[in-house]
C-alpha cells in the first residue's frame, strides 16, 4: 500500500490531482468515514425511538366518561393514559370562591373560565398529578384533606390547590393541568 | 506501572510458564493484586472499604443473576413474582434479602470509601482520574439502585419512579418529552418496568468495567496512605499479597458477619413497609421517601421552596445534580499540596463539620417535609455548597499545615527493637532491622 501510494504521488497524474487541492485517497477516506458515520447515526434512530410510548399506549389516549351521577360538591377519578383525572362538579360557593381571587395574585394566573368550557363553568376537569413531582393530590374522596384553599392538597410536599385547582401554596410551580377534553353531551365527556 | 522494586512474576511450574508465554493472565493478576504490587505499609482500616465495596458488588451481581431467574418483569406479575420468591422459591427469601440489604451495605462501604478519600486527600494529583472514575461508579450505582428499587412494583417502587422521572419535567421545553421518553408512557407502566429491568441487569456489569478502570488508574501511582506522603523506597511498602489480601480478607469476614446479622435479624430495617403494598397509580402513599442512601440528595431537592428567576422545582433539581457534579471539581477546589487531613488542622475540623452536615441532610431527607425539616434542609444544603465552593478554597490558601514526616517508614518505624519483626514473633537478632 505504502509503496503504491508513493509511486502514484510521484507520477504526473498525482501532481495534477494535488493541484486542485484534493488527493484521491483523502477523498475516499472522508467519503468512507462519512458514509459509515451517517449510517451509524441512522441506526441510532430506532434505538432511541423504541423508548417512546408505543402504539398501544398511544391508542389508550382518549376515554369517554359519563358524569351524570356526579352531584354538585362531588368529584370522581377517571383513568386516562394511566393517570388519574379529577372530574369535579363545583358548587356555586366554590365557583364564587374561585372567581373572587384577583388573578394577579396567583403564581400561575388563570381564571376559572380559562380552566373550564364555556357554559360548563361548574365542571372542573384536571389531571390528578401534582405539578411538583407527580404525586396524586387528595381531595376527590369524601372526607379527604382538601387543603387550606378548599380544592386539592398534595400530601407529598404540601402543595395546596384552590377550588379552581390553581396552585396557591407549596412547592408546585403550576396549576393542576387541564387535559384536552370535550363535552359530547351535558352528561358525557371525552378526554384526550 | 508500580515501583521499581515490585517483584516480577516468576512462574516455577512448566505449565505456568507455558501459559504465561501465551496468555499472561496470571502475570496480570500477580502484578495487580498479588505479590507483585507494592502497597504503602501504613494503610489503616479506612483503606479496607474499597475492597469491601468490590465484595458487595460481587454479592449484588451473583444474587441478582439468581433472582432474575425467578423474577417476572410485568406490571401485573412483578409484585407477585417477588412474593413467590419470598415464599415458594427454595432459599428465595435469603437471596432477596441478601440482594436488598446488599445494596445498602454496598452504599455504606462506598460512602465510607468516599469520605476516606476526602479526608486523606486521595483525590489530589496524581490521583484525580481515580477520584473521578470513582464518582462515575457512584453515579452508576445510584442509577442501578433506583431502577432496582422500582422492580418489585410496590407502592414505593411506583411512586419513587414517578417522582424521580418527574425531576426531568422540571426542565423547560425538553423536560416533559424527555420524561415521557424515559417512561415509555405518560406514567410508569409496563414499558417502564421492562426497560428498568433490562438496564438494572446491564449497569452492574458497566460498574464492574469502570471499577477495572478505577483500579487501573489507581495502580499507576499506587495507593495513597494516611500520611499522604509519597512512597520513596522499598521499606515504605509491603507486597499486596499476602499482607493486604490477609487484612482485606479478615475485614471482609468481619463485615459479612455484620451483614449476616442484619440479613437474619432485621432484614426489613432498611426498607420501607409501603413497598409491600402493590403499586396503585391512583393513590399516593402519604409520605414518599427514597431509600436511605438517597436521603441527603432528597433533602437538597426539597430545600428550594421559593421561585427565584426560575421555578423552585428547577432549582431543587439543579442543586441536587450540582451537589454531585461539584465533587468532580474537588481536585481543583482544594489546592493545598498536603494531602492528608491528619496534617491539616483547619481542614480536619471542617471535614468533620461537613460529615455532620451530610448526616443532617440525610436526617432531613428521610422525614416528612414539615417547616422545621425544610428549614434544616435549607441551612444544611447551603452549608454543603459553601463548604466546597468557599471554605475549602480558602482553607487551602491560608491554612498552615503541620510538619510532614520524611517518609512513610519514618512515620511508623521509630527504631525500636520490637518493630524489627511482626507482632508476636521475637526479632531474629538483637541488631535493629533496617
Amino acid at each position: 500500500m505504502a509503496t503504491l501510494e508513493q509511486s502514484t504521488t510521484g507520477s504526473s497524474t498525482a501532481s495534477s490531482q494535488e493541484a486542485d487541492g484534493v488527493r484521491r485517497r483523502d477523498f475516499l477516506n472522508i467519503a468512507a468515514v462519512s458514509f459509515a458515520g451517517v449510517g451509524g447515526v441512522a441506526v441510532l434512530v430506532p434505538l432511541v425511538t423504541q423508548m417512546s410510548p408505543s402504539a398501544d399506549v398511544l391508542a389508550m389516549a382518549s376515554v369517554e366518561v359519563d358524569i351524570s351521577a356526579v352531584q354538585p360538591g362531588q368529584a370522581i377519578k377517571a383513568m386516562w393514559r394511566k393517570q388519574p383525572v379529577f372530574i369535579r362538579n363545583l358548587t356555586p360557593q366554590e365557583i364564587q370562591a374561585a372567581n373572587s381571587v384577583p388573578v394577579s395574585q396567583l403564581r400561575d394566573p388563570e381564571t376559572l373560565a380559562d380552566r373550564t368550557k364555556p357554559g360548563h363553568l361548574n365542571w372542573l376537569i384536571n389531571i390528578g398529578v401534582c405539578t411538583h413531582l407527580g404525586c396524586v393530590p387528595l381531595g376527590v374522596g369524601e372526607g379527604e384533606n382538601r387543603g387550606e384553599y378548599g380544592g386539592y392538597f398534595c400530601p407529598c410536599h404540601g402543595s395546596h390547590y384552590d377550588t379552581a385547582a390553581r396552585i396557591r401554596k407549596g412547592p408546585a410551580p403550576t396549576n393542576l393541568v387541564v387535559p384536552d377534553y370535550e363535552f359530547l353531551s351535558d352528561t358525557s365527556i371525552r378526554i384526550g | 506501572m508500580s515501583f521499581s522494586w515490585a517483584r516480577p512474576y516468576e512462574p516455577k511450574h512448566p505449565l505456568a510458564r507455558w501459559i504465561d508465554e501465551r496468555l499472561p493472565l496470571p502475570r496480570l493478576v500477580y502484578g495487580a493484586v498479588g505479590g507483585g504490587y507494592p502497597v504503602p505499609r501504613n494503610l489503616n482500616y479506612w483503606w479496607n472499604f474499597g475492597v469491601l465495596a468490590g465484595v458487595f458488588l460481587t454479592i449484588q451481581i451473583i444474587t441478582g443473576i439468581v433472582l432474575a431467574m425467578h423474577y417476572y418483569a410485568s406490571a401485573d406479575g412483578a409484585f407477585n413474582s417477588v412474593e413467590h420468591i419470598m415464599r415458594n422459591v427454595n432459599a428465595g427469601w435469603f437471596l432477596r434479602y441478601a440482594h436488598a440489604n446488599g445494596a445498602s451495605f454496598f452504599f455504606i462501604a462506598t460512602y465510607i470509601h468516599i469520605f476516606r478519600g476526602i479526608y486523606y486527600g486521595s483525590y489530589k494529583a496524581p490521583r484525580e482520574l481515580v477520584w473521578m472514575l470513582g464518582l462515575v461508579i457512584y453515579l452508576l450505582m445510584m442509577a442501578t439502585a433506583f431502577m432496582g428499587y422500582v422492580l418489585p412494583w410496590g407502592q414505593m417502587s411506583y411512586w419513587g419512579a414517578q417522582v424521580i422521572t418527574g425531576f426531568f419535567s422540571a426542565f423547560p421545553l425538553v423536560g416533559e418529552p424527555v420524561r415521557v421518553w424515559l417512561l415509555g408512557g405518560f406514567a410508569p407502566d409496563q414499558a417502564t418496568l421492562t426497560r428498568f429491568f433490562s438496564l438494572h441487569y446491564l449497569l452492574p456489569f458497566v460498574i464492574a468495567a469502570v471499577v477495572v478502570l478505577h483500579i487501573w488508574a489507581l495502580h499507576i501511582p499506587g495507593s495513597n496512605n494516611p500520611t499522604g506522603v509519597d512512597v520513596k523506597e522499598e521499606r515504605d511498602t509491603l507486597p499486596f499479597h499476602p499482607f493486604y489480601t490477609a487484612k482485606d480478607g479478615w475485614f471482609a469476614g468481619l463485615m459479612l458477619l455484620l451483614f449476616a446479622l442484619v440479613l437474619y435479624y432485621a432484614p426489613n430495617a432498611l426498607g420501607h413497609a409501603d413497598n409491600y403494598i402493590p403499586a396503585n397509580p391512583l393513590a399516593t402513599p402519604a409520605h414518599i421517601v427514597p431509600e436511605w442512601y438517597f436521603w441527603p440528595f432528597y433533602a437538597i431537592l426539597r430545600a428550594f421552596t421559593v421561585d427565584f428567576i426560575i421555578p423552585a422545582k428547577l432549582w431543587g433539581v439543579l442543586a441536587m445534580f450540582a451537589s454531585i457534579l461539584l465533587l468532580f471539581f474537588l481536585p481543583w477546589l482544594d489546592k493545598s499540596p498536603v494531602r492528608s487531613g491528619s496534617y491539616r488542622p483547619v481542614f480536619r475540623t471542617f471535614f468533620w463539620i461537613l460529615v455532620f452536615d451530610i448526616v443532617l441532610l440525610g436526617w432531613a431527607g428521610g422525614r416528612a417535609a414539615t417547616p422545621t425539616v425544610v428549614a434544616v434542609s435549607q441551612i444544611a444544603s447551603a452549608y454543603y455548597f459553601v463548604h466546597f465552593l468557599i471554605i475549602l478554597p480558602l482553607i487551602s490558601k491560608y491554612e498552615r499545615p503541620l510538619p510532614l514526616p520524611n517518609s512513610i517508614s519514618d512515620s511508623v518505624l521509630h527504631g525500636e527493637e520490637r518493630e524489627a519483626a511482626p507482632a508476636g514473633i521475637p526479632p531474629r537478632t538483637t541488631t535493629v532491622a533496617e
